[in-house]
């Protein structure tokens, strides 16, 4: 290995390899997001008090064991294989030929979506009784209460696992190139099979992937600390004697 | 005298254990009602079920006229009608004190937030809260966040405050503020259910105290009749127990 060796080939393949960071990042982003939306939608519709009426009662039984069973399929298996499964099982059982980054985007999103509601909902019974009650109390429902009141605390406290799973997730996007979507360890793959070179490649892969990971960090650290105000308040008015 | 909120015959168990015993018991409009008895007695049961954060297992609530307790009632609505003082003050954690008085109004009775501010602004000058409208709950002491939860409930307009043992949770220091507030706002005329240990207190605001045990009602009169004349054995023992 040279220095020079992996200046020069940078430098021929940059475009490749800046499009699939850029692919992974975009997966990523995307898959986080919409994966918290669902854990988010997931955790709530899983702390529903039980209704006192008998069919909602079913109705809610119901859909509780549906994302009950989404949720110990997704975390239960790995995602290399719901990749294939799904991609190749939607061409043969509806005929669909999915767009790759279409594909990339569901499988990361629904993957998401399940660990982020085992996660929402640690987060919402983490949060203290009295804090329903005194919602509760002033006549707010339960949407009410947990828009208001519950879910802000809720993502405050879950934003530490969210930004892991998104770091997660920058690194396990690189199984998705077995359906071929054009991501960062693709690129690198495809790079490394003109030159027949297998190092040099990946510890470029290597350093830009760790780019990605460490500035996640950092700005979720940030955004932390802001989500946090200020240490102090402001005494307004003037001051009693 | 009208009746604000009039239970009869209420009960309430957890499994077999049965915490409140056919109770009757009503609030006038105005009166300031004081609730005393050993730990473990229901009082907090008693409050928790009228404004239905418990739900009863069996008996009336009347409001206005209307039995809450059939399926038909809104209870949402009913709530903001009580407000709800807690031992623990439960302040929104997620919201600065103004407006964990404004986030009630706005949402749930659907006021401006100009108007909401502006009232909430003005209970929190009753409680003398006025100076820390930006401060965060955890940057408060426990009095004042105690004198918070007053105005937060008040600001929703109620017909009657219900207090659940508002200053068990305070250091001894930060006691005298909060019954402060208290006294005075029953010196407004506002129609207030309280549940207490501080006796003097009760003894001082009280048009009424009621003594409660084993899930009962024993006693209801007025503070002197309680304090200086009960007529039961377990009100005496409890008096002597508590007052020194
Ligand atoms: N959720 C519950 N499940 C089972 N039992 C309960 C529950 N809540 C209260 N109890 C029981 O009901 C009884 C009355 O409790 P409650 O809290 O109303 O008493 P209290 O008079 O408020 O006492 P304290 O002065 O200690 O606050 C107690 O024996 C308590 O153990
Ligand atoms: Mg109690």
């Amino acid at each position: 290995m040279s220095l020079e060796y992996i200046l020069t080939m940078i430098a021929n393949n940059w475009p490749m390899f800046l499009r699939g960071a850029g692919m992974t990042l975009f997966v990523s982003i995307i898959g986080t997001i919409v994966g918290a939306i669902i854990g988010l939608l997931a955790g709530v519709i899983r702390t529903i008090p039980v209704p006192e009426n008998k069919s909602k009662r079913i109705f809610l039984k119901l859909v509780n064991l549906i994302l009950s069973i989404y949720i110990e399929f997704f975390r239960g298996t790995p995602m290399i294989v719901q990749a294939m499964v799904i991609f190749y099982g939607s061409a043969l059982a509806f005929g669909i030929d999915m767009n790759v980054t279409v594909a990339a985007l569901v499988i990361v999103s629904i993957n998401t979506g399940a660990y982020m509601a085992e996660i929402v909902r640690g987060g919402v019974i983490s949060i203290d009784r009295g804090q329903f009650e005194a919602a509760q109390a002033i006549g707010m429902n339960h949407m009410q209460t947990m828009l208001n009141v519950v879910l802000p605390q809720v993502i405050r406290n879950i934003l530490p696992a969210t930004g892991n799973q998104f770091i997660i997730n920058i690194k396990d996007t690189s199984v998705l190139n077995v359906i071929g979507v054009t991501e960062l360890y693709f690129q690198t793959k495809t790079v490394a099979g003109i030159s027949f070179k297998y190092f040099e490649p990946f510890f470029v892969a290597c350093v830009l992937y760790f780019v990605m990971t460490f500035s996640v960090t950092l700005i979720l650290r940030y955004f932390e600390r802001k989500l946090d105000g200020p240490e102090n308040y402001s005494m307004t008015g003037t001051k009693a004697l | 005298m009208e009746k604000v909120i009039d239970i009869q015959h209420l009960s309430k168990s957890y499994g077999s254990h049965e915490v409140l015993k056919d109770i009757d018991f009503s609030v006038k409009k105005g009166e300031v009602v004081c609730i005393i008895g050993s730990s473990g007695s229901g009082k907090s049961t008693l409050l928790r079920c009228i404004n239905l954060l418990e739900k009863p297992s069996g008996g009336q609530i009347i409001y206005h006229g209307e039995n809450i307790l059939d399926h038909k009632h809104d209870i949402h609505a009913y709530r903001t009608k009580l407000g709800m003082v807690f031992q623990q003050f439960n302040l929104f954690n997620n919201h600065n004190v103004l407006s964990n008085c404004v986030v009630g109004q706005v949402k749930v009775l659907k006021r401006s937030k100009e108007e909401a501010e502006t009232v909430a602004k003005k209970f929190l000058k009753v409680v003398g809260m006025d100076q820390y409208v930006n401060a965060k709950s955890k940057q408060l002491s426990g009095g004042q966040k105690q004198r918070v939860a007053i105005a937060r409930a008040l600001s929703m307009e109620p017909d009657v405050m219900l207090f659940d043992e508002p200053t068990s949770a305070l250091d001894p220091e930060m006691v005298g503020e909060v019954l402060k507030v208290m006294k005075e706002l029953a010196e407004t005329g506002l129609t207030m259910l309280i549940v207490t240990h501080e006796m003097e207190f009760a003894r001082e605001v009280s048009d009424r105290v009621v003594f409660m045990d084993k899930g009962v009602i024993v006693e209801d009169g007025s503070p002197e009749q309680i304090f200086n004349n009960p007529t039961h054995e377990r009100t005496k023992a409890f008096l002597k127990r508590t007052i020194k």
